[in-house]
């Protein structure tokens, strides 16, 4: 099992954590948004429904803008840049 | 993605109606069982407002070390200050099922194996139920393996012979139990260690009954002294610490001119709403877990008993009780016994004897799974969070692969272990001990605590290397 953490194109990335259970979504996604530069943006993708409520939280906290947030079969997306 | 709704939703009302059938068979059969649909019905309650409100015990420590979110902490905090008021209140009309645990460093100890176990594993023992009711299979693992088969062994073998002290085996020894009851390590640790630790609420102590002769004890000593204090101070730290330093330079910002104390608390008020659903929960889950209480008292004056095992007794199921005629029957929320038992009942079938030891034959019985009182109300758990879950198309059945199995599997048995000593969890050991006036409440919190900073730092070492490889292309 492997999460994933792809550059996109230039500015955007894709972290795919599907399968994982907290912690590993809201760390991997912490970590993957250190790495990344201001205005670059993400692509979260999970299924642990849990982890949400935590990275929406750290996002407003440290100032990161969630743009989109979408759920189709028992996927979660998110779009997220780095503020 | 219409029709995946639909299916959910269908689900949901088959799963709800599944449960009130249930119900109503149990009650046809035998009026006593009243007592076990009550279990039912609060574990599913608990069940729908743990996975609407994402209420882990884990994530309150573990997100805060590991992302610095602090809304689980303040949930549990929330609950915690609401369910205190309850529980004095029904301290003060004696309609409390309440009882303190014995005190003493083992509290500390298996706060501390616990919460690092709850961090691998990626959930609490409630929080573990709820997500299996997410179809998380990785939480099936730890709660099957660890809470279930773990715990059963743990508290069945010799292994941890070599750890006892002469002193726990002289006094266990004195104690006079049957021989035959008396067979493994953790029996010699509960009869010749714990039954010998004092046992403490703050309502109970000579300072208190005779400073408050009355009723007004229980809600200056067990809730305002015992928790309302401790955890407002604990929010106001968890303000400062994590979220003051970012309010207070937006706020200053906003206004232009320099902030105050009076910013200060916008900003506690502020991290108290910032997740509404977890709060909300928070709070209802507070005065659940009290009505919990006060109905298991009812049923116990209704039915003239102490303990579901002496109904099952009366109803003739003489081997699912202990030689006291007792079964697990907490009287209100509880997590892990119940599993423990169901993995003994497992156990025997297997042909393993696990009547021989305190823990199941004098203490709690080893009734089948279906006349399980407590056992119902963790599977009302899973399945109420589950008819949420599917409510908000949040159901997605997950295999656990790779790591998960062993995060699980190692998780699962150190929150197995880490429940025994202190003869509790997250909820029995934590939870409903802080809320009813016990100290040792806040020991295997500070526990739970410190191991959940040992998880973290663990699976912070360990993504980093994982990202270290990710980003080698770029």
């Amino acid at each position: 099992m492997a999460m994933k953490f792809e550059k996109t194109g230039e500015g955007t990335y894709m972290l795919d954590v599907c399968g994982y259970v907290c912690p590993h979504p809201q760390i991997y996604c912490k970590k993957s948004l250190e790495k990344m530069s201001e205005g670059d943006v993400v692509e979260v993708i999970l299924d642990n429904p849990s982890s949400v409520e935590t990275i929406t939280q750290m996002c407003d906290q440290v100032g990161n803008d969630i743009l989109n947030k979408k759920t189709e079969g028992g996927k979660i997306y998110l779009k997220i840049k780095k503020g | 993605m219409e029709n995946e709704e639909k299916r959910n939703k269908m689900w949901a009302f088959i799963i709800t109606g599944a449960f009130i059938l249930i119900s109503l068979m149990y009650y046809k059969a035998n009026v006593f069982y009243m007592y076990l649909i009550a279990y039912i019905w609060f574990g599913f309650a608990y069940g729908m407002m743990l996975q609407y409100g994402r209420f882990c015990f884990a994530s309150a420590s573990r997100d805060l070390f590991a992302a610095g979110v602090p809304r689980m902490a303040v949930g549990v905090l929330v609950a915690l200050m609401f369910f205190s008021i309850i529980q004095a209140t029904l301290a003060s009309t004696n309609m409390s099922t309440f009882h303190p645990a014995p005190f003493g460093i083992h509290t500390l100890i298996a706060g501390l194996i616990f919460g690092v176990g709850m961090v691998l594993s990626g959930g609490c023992a409630s929080g573990s139920l709820y997500k299996i009711g997410e179809g998380n299979m990785t939480s099936f693992l730890a709660a099957f393996f660890g809470l279930c088969i773990g715990q059963a062994v743990f508290v069945d073998v010799k292994w941890f012979d070599f750890l006892l002290p002469q002193k726990w085996i002289t006094s266990a020894m004195a104690k006079g139990l049957p021989a035959d009851k008396m067979t493994s390590s953790f029996d010699t640790y509960l009869a010749g260690y714990i039954w010998d630790q004092p046992v403490l609420q703050l309502s109970h102590t000579k300072t208190m009954t005779e400073a408050l002769p009355g009723s007004l004890k229980y809600f200056v000593a067990d809730s305002l002294l015992n928790t309302l204090i401790p955890a407002a101070i604990i929010l106001v730290i968890i303000y400062a610490v994590y979220m003051r330093k970012g309010f207070i330079k937006k706020r200053a910002k906003q206004k232009g001119a320099p902030t105050g104390i009076g910013d200060d608390i916008a900003g506690i008020w502020n991290m108290i709403t910032a997740s509404k659903r977890t709060t909300l929960m928070g709070f209802l889950i507070g005065i659940v877990a009290g009505l919990h209480i006060l109905v298991m008292k009812g049923m116990q004056i209704k039915f003239g008993v102490d303990n579901f095992g002496r109904l099952l007794t009366k109803m003739g199921y003489t081997n699912d009780v202990s030689i006291k005629g007792t079964v697990f029957d907490p009287g209100y929320w509880y997590i892990t016994s119940q599993e423990g038992q169901f993995g003994a009942w497992i156990l025997e079938k297997f042909g393993w004897n696990m009547h021989d030891n305190i823990f199941f034959g004098v203490n709690n019985g080893l009734p089948e799974p279906w006349r399980n009182p407590a056992l119902w109300m963790s599977f009302g758990i899973i399945f109420g969070a589950m008819v949420m879950a599917r409510l908000n198309n949040e159901y997605k059945f997950k295999l656990p692969k790779g790591e998960l199995i062993a995060w699980g599997l190692i998780g699962g048995l150190l929150m197995g272990v880490g429940s025994r000593p202190a003869l509790g969890c997250n909820i029995g050991a934590f939870f409903i001990r802080v809320a009813g006036g016990d100290p040792s409440g806040w020991l295997y919190g500070s526990g739970m605590v410190a191991g959940a900073f040992i998880g973290v730092k663990f699976f912070n070492w360990w993504s980093e290397r994982k990202m270290a490889k990710e980003m080698e292309a770029f």
